[in-house]
């Protein structure tokens, strides 16, 4: 080894590298590939959670596809208000009436108020429980909870409390990634600022409800006929609410036998109500 | 030369496979293995850039460093070339046929620098390099070829074991990757049952 060869060495690997570099930068002109600069913009515009809520494989495709025109502007149920408006102003689009949504877990039987049918010590994935006999509680419309749509949960919005799935509306930006996960289906979006919804799924009749959940709804229309807004319908043995023509005027949480309309005035907006903290408010209100 | 070929296939693919037996591309075999479909794009895009490379570094290897005298730096020499092959395939196929290069995705420039694609260089250079060009060249490209099959059916292979393992239920201490690699360990074990055969 001598000073020559480490000279050559250098020479020649710098001759090397100079021309691979050369050629890339090179070919990095003559292959570009020109992207549409509104699809840039909207990119920037989107979460980049990549949650798959639009249908789209992430929030590039997404991007392309409302460039092109093929997706509205407001397919992202993720995105904020404010980016969905910009947007559409880069599509030249008003996207004024578009509503925010959030996700909404339709079952209140936790541990201690639904009856289990055997006890579940498998995987911990509902799925997977779900195919025993659909779940270990006797409702066959109960939550499962074990936290499969916390688990496909892009934002961290769901924490399973007491044996049943809740939303942090904060973090919740209403993707539907959760809704389609839910071997249940008892998860639905809901509108941001609803103030009332029927925390049960159960379509079983009454006397049947009454035996397995404490708090499943049994369709004794007292809701309905109390409702002043005429937003309330019993359809079969399940109370469903018109989130349009509710006023969240309260008198349905009153009157509910069962306690299974939530209100979201008891702890405000943008706030995970726990069970416990809307019994006390019931409770204070007189009512057992 | 054909049942040579014949060989160097039976012998990268089955009885010294890349992963099992060479434990070369071990990073991609256990990162990319959670589902069969992933894996298999993985497997391709391997393919497809440990052919080239080959290709590429056999003639880098014959015609600079041998007419230069620069054998010894044959590891920078290759890792710069397949660096740059892999780029510039990536920016071809994103022009020319971008079916394939969506199709690759993520993979193609994550096997930049893979074990695997320098490994199956090297060892074309130590095998191959003292035979006539064109015969060196020819056994290269099939070297790098059937190695990355034998590096895509193992990888297949084991994501199909993987997704099985994912609905079992394990202790809590195996669960995730430990179990992947228990399970890694038994299907190398499979695999060593094919060193019996006497090739060549």
């Amino acid at each position: 080894m001598n000073w020559t060869d480490i000279i050559w060495a250098v020479v020649w690997f710098a001759v090397i590298g100079g021309a691979l570099g050369l050629m890339l930068a090179f070919a990095g002109k003559v292959f570009a590939v020109k992207r549409d600069e509104k699809a840039v913009k909207i990119q920037e515009l989107l979460p980049g959670a990549n949650c798959g809520g639009c249908g789209y494989a992430g929030c590039a495709a997404l991007a392309e596809a409302i460039a092109k025109g093929e997706a509205k502007p407001d397919a992202c149920n993720a995105a904020s208000r404010e980016n969905t408006t910009e947007i559409g102003k880069i599509m030249g689009i008003d996207t004024s009436g578009a509503k925010k949504m959030r996700a909404q877990v339709m079952c209140s039987g936790t541990h201690d108020l639904a009856l289990k049918k055997y006890v579940y010590d498998g995987d911990g994935d509902c799925i997977a429980a779900a195919r025993l006999g659909g779940g270990d509680k006797l409702c066959p419309f109960g939550c499962i909870g074990l936290g499969t749509c916390a688990a496909v949960c892009k934002f961290d919005a769901i924490v399973v409390k007491n044996g049943v799935a809740a939303v942090d509306y904060e973090k919740c930006v209403g993707c539907g990634a959760c809704v389609n996960a839910c071997p249940k289906h008892i998860i639905r979006l809901v509108p941001f600022d609803c103030r009332h919804w029927v925390g049960c799924m159960s379509q079983d009749k009454g006397p049947l409800v009454r035996k397995y959940c404490d708090v499943g709804c049994i369709g004794c229309h007292l809701c309905e006929k109390n409702c002043e807004s005429g937003a309330i319908k019993v359809n079969g043995f399940l109370a469903e609410i018109d989130y349009e023509k509710c006023t969240g005027c309260d008198k349905c949480v009153t009157v509910c036998p069962r306690h299974i309309i939530w209100s979201s005035k008891t702890q405000g907006d943008g706030l995970m109500i726990s069970r416990e903290a809307l019994m006390s408010e019931l409770s204070d209100d007189g009512i057992d | 030369m054909l049942k040579d070929i014949l060989l160097i296939m039976l012998s990268c693919v089955l009885v010294e496979n890349f992963i099992f037996s060479r434990f070369l591309g071990c990073c991609p075999f256990l990162g990319v293995s959670e589902k069969p479909g992933t894996a298999l794009g993985m497997g391709c895009a391997v393919v497809f850039v440990m052919t080239l490379a080959s290709a590429a570094c056999n003639l880098v290897y014959n015609f600079i460093l041998v007419r230069f005298h620069l054998e010894y730096l044959y590891t920078i020499a290759f890792i710069l070339v397949i660096a740059a092959l892999v780029q510039f395939i990536e920016m071809f196929l994103k022009r020319f046929v971008p079916a394939l290069y969506s199709a690759l995705g993520i993979y193609l420039p994550l096997i930049t620098t893979n074990c695997a694609v320098l490994g199956a260089v090297i060892l074309n250079m130590n095998n191959y390099s003292d035979m006539p060009l064109g015969q060196s060249f020819i056994y290269s490209v099939a070297f790098g070829f059937f190695a990355a099959v034998g590096f895509t059916l193992a990888i297949v292979i084991f994501a199909g074991v993987r997704a099985r393992t994912e609905f079992s239920a394990p202790p809590r201490s195996f669960k995730g990757t430990p179990i992947a690699l228990v399970t890694a360990g038994l299907i190398a074990m499979a695999f060593s049952g094919f060193s019996g055969i006497s090739i060549g």
